[in-house]
């Protein structure tokens, strides 16, 4: 069970993997999430969007970057390895129906999970642009994937390496402007979906975020993933992780990620001793 | 001459607070047999009344009073499954031990015979000298039964379906099985090491744990019995669904549910620090919201976590405290403090979204509510704030919606929980069984030991019909 049946690098800190997961790949959804746990009891619990999932083979595809502790050491799992503990689907998929004009945008990692709910706006009828966005050329990652599926594709990088010099906002603004989508998917860093929430709203269109707060058990039993949405308390993890973007509390979901931010830096620091990586690599 | 009450030899309160092991260390031998000779083995019974699930009291005692606790264990185990798990949670104050002969002699429920510290000794006992029988496993039936949930509830209706020969699955959300028992309930009031012999006596006895697995997403009951060939199921999804206030500042970073605070620190041994990856919140000073078993829990932690200074706030008295007598004079000894009659309003933080403080209201007792106890009235103009950084919040859960939002045909009453059958815990939907806290809201785990049993019962004969 949980075995890995193929890895590869997209970016210097993005991992692509497949894992065998019968029960899983049949029953999820775009939009869906699995919950992962190795190393024994003392390991973490962390969330990852399924990017993928083949009924047929049993197998679900996991994209993740490497940016802390449990991250960097899954990373160095090799293909025939097993992943200990894999629970899903969880979580709300993704309300996926004919809109009519869709854009879809995606920020860094959040390009991936954002692939599924391309696919899936595609096979429900509707026209789909993409924007997708990434720090620099060598972090952008399945641009053949989503060219090969959407309409049209925008990239945008934030030192202008590689496609138009800008952040994913400029390019929405445009398009809600001159295109006037009916809905806008945004997945990405929480404060790029914040801005890019906050651009979609004069316009009053329809606008879905997918919420990536930090989880325990992912089935509603804790409340540590709680957001608030137009005013009131929901769990991420059975309540969204997808909600409306314009009702999302942004500041306090931002403060929230931040809860352990020093201790998840120390861990990340041992963890780049032990793995022989350079700081600013990954 | 009087036999004087045996007292619990427990670890010194400031050596405690330092680790996690177990606060009461357990009677020693002789210790026990005096205890057990307190008992006057009442013509009437009357303590047997007080036990939710009629354990033959007297005549375990009388066996712990011979030495005979090999014998003593098999009678509890003909009516619970758990004797050391219950003899540590029970609440035996307002149970067994109320209805003593020998505390009402005394007119003090504290000289009652300790019935709870025998009954736990005796299954310690049993369990180190392996005495224990492995249960008689029935002939093969043919028949598969699903059990949703690995707490007491799950524990014990999955033990006598196997002993009714059926095949018997266990699913289970999480990576470790045990429900509260090893979620929420900490190491220094329940040992690990006896939950996992529990279920290693299950799978002694062929039952399949199958981890990982979110019955209603991961699969749905209807394919369980439709797809995957079981015949019945049974449902002990516990309680779930942690309740909040709705006051102010709730969402700020240092606020958390008892559930989330307990399952770092046990499940995911976040108090491991340097070893675990799961961060712990560094505390202070630390508020408690509620009263009951969770919040001592909550409050004995964070002091074991490094808090210089915790706090329950309660709304009504001690005398009104739901929580287990024992916890509430453990958790004194330890310096928990107890802020009562007092009612939160709102949390405040700094500019970064930590907790700064809490804004209370002082209460005073009016007329009996529904739950007969005294209800708490705030008395206007009286709000205050204190300084706090942390505050957990321990009043309650809701009962979890999932398997009722995936399950056609299970009804639910106002609150959530699974309408059943009281003679045979069968639900709404024919097959389908339910028992625990899903049932009764947050109860105890004998009353959940207790309904497993039950619905086993029940289960058994159904499957004779088919
Ligand atoms: C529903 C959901 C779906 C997700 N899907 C994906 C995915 O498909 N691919 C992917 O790479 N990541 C995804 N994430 C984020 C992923 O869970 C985190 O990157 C991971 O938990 C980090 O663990 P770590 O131990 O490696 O790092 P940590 O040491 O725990 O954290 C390192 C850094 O990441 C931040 N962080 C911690 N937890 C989270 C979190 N849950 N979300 C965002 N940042 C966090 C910390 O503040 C810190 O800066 C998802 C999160 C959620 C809630
Ligand atoms: C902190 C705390 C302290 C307590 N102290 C005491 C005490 O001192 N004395 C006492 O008598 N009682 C105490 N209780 C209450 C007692 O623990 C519960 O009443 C009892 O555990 C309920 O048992 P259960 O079998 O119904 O469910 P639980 O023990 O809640 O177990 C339910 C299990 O089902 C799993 N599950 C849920 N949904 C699904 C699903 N869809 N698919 C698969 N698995 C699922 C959960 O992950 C969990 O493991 C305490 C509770 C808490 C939280
Ligand atoms: S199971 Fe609980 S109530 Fe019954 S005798 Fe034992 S301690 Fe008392
Ligand atoms: S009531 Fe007390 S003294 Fe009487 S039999 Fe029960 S335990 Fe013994
Ligand atoms: S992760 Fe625990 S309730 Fe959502």
């Amino acid at each position: 069970m949980n075995t890995i049946l193929s890895k590869q690098r997209l970016s210097a800190e993005v991992f692509r993997m497949e894992i065998e997961a019968k029960e899983i790949a049949e029953a999820r959804k775009p939009g869906q999430f699995i919950i992962l746990q190795m190393g024994g009891d003392f390991g973490e619990r962390i969330p990852l969007t399924i990017a993928d999932a083949d009924p047929v083979k049993g197998s679900i595809t996991l994209i993740f970057q490497a940016v802390g502790e449990t991250t960097h050491r899954l990373a160095l799992f090799e293909v025939g390895d097993t992943i200990e503990n894999l629970l899903g689907p969880l979580g709300k998929p993704t309300d996926i129906k004919k809109y009519g004009k869709v854009v879809c945008v995606g920020g860094g990692i959040g390009v991936a999970p954002l692939f599924p709910i391309v696919q899936g706006m595609k096979r429900a009828g509707n026209e789909v642009k993409v924007i997708m966005g990434a720090r620099n050329k060598d972090l952008l990652i399945m641009e053949e994937d989503m060219k090969a599926t959407a309409d049209e594709v925008i990239v945008v990088t934030d030192d202008g390496s590689y496609g138009r010099k800008a952040l994913v906002t400029e390019p929405l603004k445009e398009l809600c402007e001159q295109y006037k989508p009916d809905c806008v998917v945004i997945i990405g860093p929480p404060i790029m979906m914040k801005f890019a929430a906050l651009t979609t709203k004069p316009y009053g269109i329809h606008t879905i975020v997918s919420l990536n707060t930090i989880m325990i058990d992912g089935t509603g039993m804790c409340g540590g993933c709680r957001v608030t949405i137009g005013g009131k308390t929901k769990f991420v993890c059975v309540d969204g992780p997808e909600f409306d973007g314009h009702q999302v509390d942004w500041d306090n979901m931002l403060l929230r990620l931040g809860t352990y931010k020093s201790k998840e830096q120390e861990a990340h620091h041992r963890c780049h001793i032990g793995m022989h990586i350079k700081e600013g690599e990954a | 001459a009087q036999i004087p009450l045996q007292e619990m030899p427990t670890q010194a309160p400031e050596i405690r607070v330092a680790n996690m092991q177990e606060v009461a260390i357990g009677y020693t031998e002789s210790q026990v047999r005096i205890e057990a000779m307190r008992c006057l083995q009442c013509k009437n019974k009357p303590c047997i009344a007080g036990c939710p699930v009629a354990i033959d009291i007297p005549a375990f005692i009388d066996k712990a009073a011979q030495g005979k606790f090999a014998e003593s264990v098999e009678i509890i185990k003909q009516s619970s499954l758990l004797p050391s798990i219950c003899g540590r949670v029970c609440p035996q104050e307002s149970q067994c031990q109320l209805y003593c002969t020998v505390g009402k002699m005394h007119k003090d429920i504290d000289q009652s015979v300790s019935i709870g510290r025998i009954e736990r000794f005796v299954a310690d006992y049993a369990r180190e000298h392996e005495l224990e029988k492995v249960p008689q496993v029935g002939e093969p039936t043919g028949r598969r039964v699903a059990v949703v949930g690995t707490g007491p509830a799950s524990i014990s209706a999955a033990a006598d379906l196997r002993r009714g020969g059926h095949e018997v699955v266990m699913f289970e959300a999480l990576h470790k099985a045990g429900g509260v028992l090893v979620y929420g309930i900490p190491e220094f009031r329940l040992p690990k090491k006896i939950v996992e012999h529990e279920l290693n006596n299950l799978v002694a006895m062929g039952v399949e744990i199958r981890r990982n697995y979110l019955v209603g997403k991961t699969r749905k009951i209807s394919d369980l019995m439709e797809k995957d060939g079981f015949d019945a199921v049974f449902v002990g999804s516990g309680a779930g669904l942690p309740k909040f206030m709705n006051i102010e500042g709730e969402n700020y970073i240092g606020v958390f549910s008892a559930n989330e605070y307990l399952t770092r620190s046990n499940l995911m041994k976040a108090y491991a620090v340097g070893e675990a990856l799961t961060p712990l919140f560094d505390s202070h000073k630390v508020a408690v919201f509620g009263g009951g078993n969770v919040a001592m829990d909550a409050a004995r932690t964070a002091k074991r976590l490094g808090a210089e200074e915790v706090t329950i706030v309660y709304r009504r008295t001690e005398v009104e405290m739901p929580a287990r007598k024992e916890e509430v004079a453990h958790a004194k000894e330890e310096g928990v403090q107890f802020l009562y009659l007092h009612a939160p309003l709102r949390i405040t933080a700094n500019e970064k979204g930590r907790v700064n403080g809490v804004e209370l209201i002082t209460c005073e007792l009016g007329e009996p509510d529904a739950s007969g106890r005294r209800s708490p009235i705030e008395i206007a103009g009286s709000e205050k704030m204190y300084d706090y950084d942390t505050v957990i919040v321990a009043i309650g859960n809701d009962s979890n919606p999932l398997i009722k939002a995936t399950t056609d045909g299970i009804e639910v009453n106002r609150r959530g929980n699974f309408i059943v059958n009281e003679e045979t815990c069968e639900t709404t939907l024919k097959g389908v069984y339910a028992g625990g806290d899903i049932v009764l809201g947050a109860a105890t785990v004998i009353l959940a030991m207790g309904q497993g049993r039950k619905a086993a019962k029940a289960m058994n004969d159904y499957l004779q019909t088919l």
